[in-house]
C-alpha cells in the first residue's frame, strides 16, 4: 500500500479548538479587564490577582498529583479561576481569605466532581458564594479606585495576618486620607439599592467607581467578550440572553417606576453583571448545550439578577443568579433535548 | 408586598425559606430519592400532596385542641393524625386511580412521619395561619421541595458520568451538591421583604 493511503477511523474531520487552546484565549480575553484593575486600584490589585492564580494552580496540581493523576494545569483552567476569583472580590479583600477562597473554588468547586469538565458549578462563583458567607464584612467593604499612593502602598486590609479580622479603623483613616469627596464606601449598586441614587451610567461603563476588582469596566469585559465571541470560543447566545432579559426587565420596572428603580442601562453595566454574563455564565461545562437550553439559561439568569438586585435583601445577585442557572442546567438540557433528524416523536406512553 | 398576603407566603416557604435548603428539613428523601428525575419528580409531588393533607389535619386539629385546652398534645396528635391520614388517602388512591396509586404509593408511607410534614404543621400553628394561608403554605412548601430534589436529581444524574475522586463518591458528593444549592439560595435572603 502506497504512503500516500492513510487508513483511519473516523471521525476525519477534527475541529480546530483544544481545551487548552480555548483556556489560552479566554486568559487572553482577561488580562485587559486584569490591567485595568491594577491600573485602578494599584498593588493591593496586584498581590489580590497574584495570590489566586497562584493558590488555585497549587491546589489543583497538588491534588492531582494526590489522587495519581497528571496534572491538569497546563490546560489553564486554574489560572482562568484564579483570575475570575480575584476580580470578582473587593480590591481591598484581605489575601488570606482571597487564598482561602481560592482554595475552596478549586478544591469543592472542581476537584472534588471530578476536574474540569465535570465542575456542575462555576467553580470562581463557588469560591466567592463560600467567602460571602464566611466573611460577610470584608466582601462588602469597598475601596475608592485610583487612590494617588496605590503603586507605592497596600490598601490597610490586604496584609491582614492568616484567620485576624481586618483591622477596619485603620482602613477608615486610610480612606479619609485619600480626600476624595462624597466618597461613601458604598458600590453605585449599593447607592441604588439604599438610597435611591443613580451614577452616571458612561462612568459606570468605562469603569471609574468603586467596585470589585475586575467588575468596574463594562467596556473592557465587552472588549474581551467579543474577541471570545469572534474567534467562536464563546456563546454569544448567553450574554446575549442574559443582558437582554436583564434589560428588558429592568426597563419594565423603571417605565413603571423611574423614581425608585435603576434605569436599564445601569442595570446592565453595574456590578457584576457583565463579568457575569461574559466569562462566568458562559462556562462550557456548567452552562446547557441545546439550542433552545442556552437562551432559557441566559433569560432565567438575567431575569433572577434583577428580581435579586430590585426586590431581595442584598443588593448584587449575579453570583447567586448564575449557581441557580448551573444548578438548572442539567433540567434544562434535558427538557430541551432537540429531536433527532428524521426520528418520529414518540407518542406520550400511557401511564404504566 | 404584604407579608400575610398568600401569594407572599407561598413564595417564602418556596424560595426564600426553601424547606429543605434553606431549614434543613426534609433531608432523607432530599438525599434518598434524588438519584433520577422522574423517581424525584414523583417524589416531589408526593411530598406536596401529603403537605397538603397534612395541613389541613393540622388546621382541623388545631381548632379541636384550642377548643378543649389541649393545646400540649400538639406534636403527639399531630403525628399520629397526620401518618393515619395519609394512610386513607393511600388506601383510597390505590383502589380508585392505580395509576395515580403506582406515581405515588411507594413514597406515601416513607414520608407520613418526615420532619418536612411535621414542620409544615408546627410551623402554621406557631405563625397562627389562617386556612388559606395554611393551604399557600403547604403548596409552597411542597413546590419547594419538588425544586430542590428536581434541581439536585438533575445534578446527580450528570454527575453518574463523572469521573468523581473515590473518597467523594456517593453521600458524601450528594452532602456536597446539597451545600453548593443551599449556598446559591441564600441569594433569595431578603426577597419580596
Amino acid at each position: 500500500m502506497s504512503e500516500a493511503v492513510q487508513l483511519k477511523t473516523s471521525p476525519h474531520l477534527r475541529g480546530m479548538h483544544s481545551v487548552d487552546k480555548i483556556m489560552r484565549h479566554v486568559v487572553y480575553a482577561l488580562i485587559p479587564v486584569s490591567l485595568f484593575s491594577v491600573m485602578q486600584f494599584g498593588l493591593s490589585a496586584l498581590a489580590l490577582i497574584v495570590t489566586s492564580v497562584v493558590v488555585c494552580v497549587g491546589t489543583e496540581h497538588f491534588f492531582c498529583k494526590r489522587s495519581g493523576k497528571e496534572s491538569t494545569v497546563s490546560d489553564w483552567s486554574a489560572v482562568i479561576t484564579g483570575l475570575l476569583v480575584a476580580l470578582i472580590l473587593p480590591p481591598g479583600f484581605p489575601l488570606w481569605m482571597a487564598a482561602f477562597a481560592a482554595f475552596v473554588s478549586i478544591a469543592v468547586g472542581k476537584v472534588f466532581f471530578g476536574g474540569l469538565g465535570y465542575n456542575v458549578f462555576n467553580p470562581a462563583l463557588v469560591g466567592r458564594a463560600f467567602a460571602q458567607a464566611a466573611f460577610t464584612v470584608p466582601i462588602t467593604t469597598w475601596t475608592p479606585g485610583m487612590a494617588h499612593r496605590r503603586f507605592l502602598e497596600f490598601i490597610p486590609t490586604t496584609l491582614t495576618p492568616p484567620f485576624l479580622k481586618p483591622d477596619f479603623e485603620a482602613f477608615r483613616v486610610w480612606v479619609e486620607s485619600l480626600k476624595i469627596d462624597g466618597y461613601s464606601g458604598a458600590t453605585p449598586l449599593a447607592m441604588m439599592k439604599f438610597d435611591h441614587v443613580e451614577v452616571d451610567t458612561l462612568e459606570l461603563f468605562l469603569g471609574t467607581l468603586a467596585s470589585s476588582a475586575g467588575e468596574s469596566s463594562a467596556l473592557l469585559i465587552l472588549l474581551g467578550g467579543f474577541y471570545l465571541a469572534f474567534r467562536k470560543m464563546l456563546n454569544w447566545k448567553i450574554p446575549v440572553a442574559v443582558l437582554g432579559s436583564a434589560f428588558i426587565l429592568s426597563g419594565i420596572f423603571y417605565l413603571k417606576n423611574p423614581e425608585i428603580y435603576p434605569s436599564p442601562f445601569f442595570t446592565v453595566v453595574s456590578g457584576g453583571l457583565m463579568l457575569g454574563a461574559v466569562f462566568m455564565a458562559t462556562d462550557m461545562v456548567s452552562s446547557p448545550v441545546t439550542p433552545i437550553g442556552v437562551w432559557i439559561y441566559g433569560i432565567l439568569i438575567g431575569s433572577l439578577t434583577v428580581m435579586i438586585r430590585l426586590f431581595g435583601g442584598l443588593n448584587e445577585g449575579v453570583m447567586y443568579a448564575i449557581l441557580l442557572g448551573n444548578a438548572a442546567t442539567p433540567l434544562i438540557n434535558n427538557l430541551t433535548q432537540p429531536r433527532i433528524y428524521g426520528a418520529i416523536r414518540k407518542r406520550k406512553e400511557k401511564a404504566v | 408586598m404584604d407579608p400575610n398576603s398568600p401569594t407572599f407566603i407561598f413564595l417564602n416557604a418556596f424560595l426564600i425559606n426553601n424547606f429543605v435548603l434553606a431549614m434543613f428539613l426534609g433531608l432523607c428523601p432530599f438525599l434518598g430519592v434524588s438519584g433520577k428525575i422522574k423517581t424525584a419528580g414523583n417524589m416531589g409531588m408526593a411530598v406536596t400532596f401529603v403537605m397538603l393533607v397534612s395541613s389541613i389535619c393540622a388546621f382541623g386539629l388545631n381548632v379541636l385542641l384550642t377548643r378543649f385546652d389541649l393545646e400540649f398534645l400538639k406534636l403527639i396528635s399531630y403525628i399520629a393524625v397526620i401518618a393515619s391520614a395519609v394512610q386513607l388517602v393511600e388506601m383510597t388512591v390505590k383502589r380508585f386511580s392505580p395509576a395515580l396509586f403506582r406515581a405515588l404509593g411507594i413514597f406515601l408511607p416513607l414520608i407520613t412521619t418526615n420532619c418536612a410534614i411535621l414542620g409544615l404543621a408546627l410551623f402554621q400553628t406557631a405563625r397562627e395561619y389562617t386556612f388559606v394561608q395554611s393551604l399557600a403554605f403547604a403548596l409552597g412548601a411542597g413546590a419547594g421541595f419538588t425544586l430542590a430534589l428536581l434541581l439536585m436529581a438533575g445534578l446527580r444524574e450528570k454527575l453518574d458520568l463523572a469521573d468523581v475522586p473515590s473518597v467523594a463518591r456517593g453521600a458524601a458528593l450528594s452532602l456536597m451538591i446539597a451545600g453548593l444549592l443551599s449556598l446559591a439560595f441564600m441569594g433569595f435572603a431578603g426577597l419580596g421583604g
